[in-house]
């Protein structure tokens, strides 16, 4: 999802008669459905394992404003240019929160960045990809930022408070997203042969990549158990994979184009939709920086960060001296 | 006096296309009050335009988050004031332009914002300097228009004008902390001031047409906009301890349509889409 692949610090889950008397507290507080606060104690591996969770999500909100910030100075149209212009705004000020709930553990925003700049950390594969013609900008509202709200949604019964909160706010944008993403796609599908012919392109590229949003299948996937005990994670890969395929499979109906794969078909008998794996060395190539885009996405963000230090030097400065003269005056 | 549209070719690319618009010279005569106004008005959404694009262009690539969502922000208001701006001028132009077809479907030459919005973004420093140094005229002049004997352009001008009280107000802060920062951020803001200054000029001055339209209480003459704006540019700059420039030229042009080399590259991005596929409805 926004977050993959979230190694716990060890793998397999605590038994609970290796747990301390501390441990097992927390285990059963955490299986009684509360919510863990700041200043609760928690385990060290909890605590590690959820700033590297959300740390990765609140990147893929800042590294996911490049992909679609590629067509705003190509939007169409006034409206539209906005409309993506206050989406991107949008994924911004979700970046912002989620570094916030990283704070609240004791991790600055800054090292955060510095570990995604050393490239130490993460985000979401899916912004590796490219935005190639103007439909994708829909394409991404529709098609990713429904994958997220899929995972997301979920995330809002996550154990940890500041987490399970900024979910439920960020979730309320993100269906907005969609929607307003699903209604520029439309106008595209339902356009000028040429429009519906990068329509097609946009929901044939993005497919695959979307799916791998939800990370490997369950059972390749070694770091769930825990993560799944602590509630940190609250549904399986595979089931939250099913439920987008599901939900998606009609929308493209209803658009008239082209399911995106061959392996797409209605199963009476499970009573969900059959569907291809995308290619997993594909999404590994990804994660290891050989994706089509994983070189200019960082390059983009290190040197915004680099070439901003002045900015952010400046005002530190300023406020400094502006400190400072306050006190003299005093 | 209005001149006949120009034929309306059809679209060929596709039958699923509407007719086209036409994409040359407004129809309407020169010297009438028509022309004035909407001349007056693409003016005003040009610059909008224009310099809200310059802005989104930083998308994603600021110097700290914070930024990107201020200058959204701040490209959000400039555009949605073109929307009002240019849908005025179409509908007082009377030949069925909308707002999207007077932004994506006119040729540098027909563009008449002033040649300092077109100025490219360089570094953060130089985008704030020409943010602040255009906000310390536009809060002024939509002031002004707020008070036009045009009932339209005053309503939309109350509106921008709630919007641009805030913008003044953040770039010229912006100023003063970065030219009395560090001493890189001092030579940066000193270094964008000195770049910028010959395309201030051009706010206020004049032509026939500003004139008119000054006379007719519709909009305020230019020149008159100038020692205010002398007066908030002479304190912020004193604050943040930069230098105005000794150089009084003004490089001008751009409300006639003589523009600098880079328009013609913003304008090809920018309308790449609707001139590429022309017609389509997106
Ligand atoms: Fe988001
Ligand atoms: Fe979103």
């Amino acid at each position: 999802m926004y977050a993959q692949m979230i190694k716990t610090a060890h793998s397999g889950v605590h038994k609970r008669e290796d747990m301390t008397e501390q441990e097992r507290a927390f285990q059963d507080r955490i299986d009684a459905g509360e919510k863990i606060e700041p200043r609760d104690w928690m385990p060290d591996d909890y605590r590690a394992t959820l700033i590297r969770q959300i740390g990765q999500h609140a990147h893929s909100e800042v590294v996911g404003q490049l992909p679609e910030g590629n067509w705003i100075t190509r939007a169409p149209t006034l409206e539209r240019k906005a409309i993506l212009l206050a989406k991107v705004q949008d994924e911004a000020g979700h970046g912002l929160y989620l570094y916030s709930a990283a704070e609240t553990l004791g991790e600055s925003r800054d090292e955060l960045v510095r570990l995604l700049h050393e490239g130490r950390m993460k985000y979401s594969s899916i912004f590796n990809y490219p935005t190639l013609n103007w439909a994708d900008i829909g394409a991404v509202g529709w098609l990713v930022d429904g994958a997220a709200i899929v995972n997301q949604v979920a995330l809002q019964r996550t154990s940890y408070g500041p987490y399970s909160r900024a979910m439920v706010r960020i979730c309320k944008e993100e269906s907005f997203h969609a929607r307003q993403g699903y209604s520029a796609f439309m106008a595209m599908a339902l356009g000028t042969p040429e429009q519906k012919r990068m329509a097609q392109d946009a929901l044939n590229r993005m497919w695959f990549p979307c799916l791998m949003m939800f990370g490997p299948s369950d059972k390749d996937s070694v770091h769930s158990e825990q993560s799944m005990a602590w509630k940190i994670k609250v549904a399986t890969n595979d089931e939250l994979r099913q439920k987008y395929v599901d939900q998606t499979i009609p929308q493209i109906e209803y658009l008239g184009l082209d399911l995106p794969e061959a392996g797409i078909v209605w199963n009476e008998a499970r009573g969900h939709y059959d569907f291809d794996m995308p290619d997993w060395s594909e999404f590994f190539n990804v994660l290891k920086g050989n994706g089509p885009c994983n070189s200019d996405r960082m390059a983009d963000r290190v040197n915004a960060w680099e070439d901003g230090a002045w900015f952010r030097d400046g005002l530190m400065a300023h406020a400094r001296k502006a400190r400072a003269r306050k006190m003299a005056a005093e | 006096m209005v001149a006949p549209v120009p034929e309306v070719r059809l679209a060929t690319n596709a039958n699923m296309a509407g007719p086209v618009v036409f994409t040359g010279q407004t129809p309407l005569t020169p010297g009438t009050p028509e022309h004035d106004l909407f001349t007056g008005l693409t003016r005003l959404g040009d610059n909008t335009l224009i310099l809200g694009h310059r802005v989104s262009e930083w998308c994603g690539h600021s110097p700290i988050l914070e930024e990107d969502i201020a200058l959204a922000n701040m490209a959000l208001d400039l555009i949605g004031q073109t929307q009002l701006w240019l849908g005025l001028a179409g509908a007082v132009e009377g030949a069925g332009r909308t707002a999207d077809d007077l932004a994506f479907l006119r040729d540098g030459w027909d563009f008449s914002n002033i040649l300092l919005v077109e100025r490219p973004n360089g570094d953060f420093g130089q985008t704030l300097m020409r943010q602040f140094l255009f906000d310390a005229w536009h809060q002024p002049m939509l002031k002004a228009l707020e008070g036009s004997a045009d009932a339209r352009v005053a309503e939309i001008a109350a509106k921008a004008g709630k919007e641009v009280a805030y913008h003044v107000e953040r770039s010229a802060d912006l100023v003063i902390r970065l030219g009395d920062g560090t001493e890189e951020s001092h030579t940066r803001m000193q270094r964008a001031l000195d770049a910028l200054w010959t395309y201030c000029g051009e706010m206020f001055i004049g032509d026939a047409i500003d004139a008119r339209l000054a006379a007719a209480g519709i909009m305020p003459a230019p020149e008159s906009l100038r020692p205010g704006w002398d007066a908030l540019v002479g304190e912020v700059l004193a604050e943040a301890t930069l230098t105005p420039p000794a150089n009084p030229y003004a490089h001008t042009g751009g409300k006639q349509g003589k523009h600098t080399e880079h328009l013609g590259h913003l304008l090809t991005s920018m309308q790449w889409l609707q001139r590429a596929y022309p017609g389509a409805k997106w």
